[in-house]
């Protein structure tokens, strides 16, 4: 019954945004960023950082394989989990993708690099 | 088995017109916001920090700031990476969010440089139990400040509503029904889903949330979908 609820609830919301705000297509490929985030908050410990990693690189493939953009801040995470992986090389290369498809970062992650680099936390 | 079917639906249709009555208030009505400010800054990346919390619920504020980046980012914007920025800000002795909603501006350009920086908080989160049903509640307001200027580009509000009803059937049915309800609902934390309904209304309400970023209007004078 509950989940009947949640469905009906999610229709209704559904029903309405369409009506009020215009319907448009994704620009990018979710996966599981967010809920990575919600679980390192919520749930600490229950996804070990390996985990985390291997899940966002499989958003990457995923969203290769639609054509689909990486959502902003996707490359980003990605680097900070393997940094604190005691991965420097990986993280740099994360960052640097980071960069280049949204150079909006590009200040702030090149701070992160050059912290990570000079043995600092990033 | 017929007849469960036709009650069920009767709980159903009740159901679903008070989830759309909580829903429904967010459009229209209002006068339209007026984007001078914004249109004058356009700005293109977005720092969202970690809300102040005004409600008793203390995981309020990591649930909401787990919801906010994709409505934030398909509306056309970078959203920068919100929990590695929390967790900068932590190591750099800022412990709560209110510690970082007060650092200076030209501070946060100088390390992060977004173009603006949106201060959310949250006014009212979590379940309340009535007599013969429970409600959940997510409500938000967001200011959204030019880095470099510290004007006001946009404020708003928004609240999403979820409440649990029995479907009539007498007073002994509702409270069995509630109770059955408030057990089932103890399991689930509907306020993920109710934030990401808030934070949706809250950015993409025409004439009320924000306008258009640059990714969304690149995608749509490229003719995309």
């Amino acid at each position: 019954m509950n989940r009947f609820k949640i469905a009906v609830f999610t229709l209704c919301a559904a029903t309405l945004f369409s009506g009020c705000a215009q319907q448009s297509t994704n620009l990018y490929h979710w996966g599981s960023y967010e809920n990575i985030i919600y679980k390192s908050y919520e749930k600490p410990g229950e996804l070990s950082i390996q985990e985390q990693i291997e899940m966002l690189n499989t958003d990457i493939t995923k969203a290769q394989d639609k054509g689909k953009k990486v959502s902003p801040g996707l490359y980003a995470h990605l680097g900070y989990l393997y940094f604190s992986d005691g991965d420097e090389a990986a993280a740099l290369q994360a960052f640097n993708m980071e960069q280049t498809l949204f150079p909006e970062s590009y200040p702030f992650l090149t701070g992160m690099i050059n912290r990570m680099q000079s043995g600092q936390q990033p | 088995m017929s007849i469960y079917f036709v009650h069920s639906a009767k709980k159903v249709a009740a159901g679903f017109g008070l989830a759309c009555i909580a829903l429904i208030t967010g459009c229209a009505t209002t006068p339209p916001y007026d984007y001078t400010a914004f249109e004058a800054h356009k700005p293109r990346s977005i720092l969202v920090l970690p809300p102040v919390n005004q409600s008793i619920e203390v995981g309020a504020p990591y649930i909401y700031l787990s919801r906010v980046t994709q409505p934030l980012a398909e509306k056309g914007y970078y959203v920068f990476p919100v929990a590695v920025i929390d967790q900068l800000m932590k190591e750099n002795g800022l412990p709560t969010s209110t510690d970082m909603h007060n650092v200076p501006l030209a501070k946060i350009k100088e390390i992060i440089d977004p173009d603006a920086v949106l201060y959310i908080t949250i006014d009212n989160w979590g379940q309340k139990y009535q007599v013969i049903s429970s409600t959940t509640v997510v409500k938000v307001s967001g200011k959204l400040v030019d880095v470099d200027t510290g004007t006001l580009l946009w404020e708003g509000h928004a609240e999403a509503v979820q409440q649990s009803d029995d479907g009539g059937g007498g007073l002994i049915g509702a409270l069995v029904s509630a109770a059955i309800t408030q057990i089932i609902n103890n399991k689930i934390d509907h306020t993920p889903q109710l934030a990401r309904i808030a934070n949706h209304s809250l950015f993409h309400t025409p004439d009320q949330g924000l306008l258009d970023g640059p990714y969304r209007e690149e995608s749509t004078n490229l003719g995309q979908p």
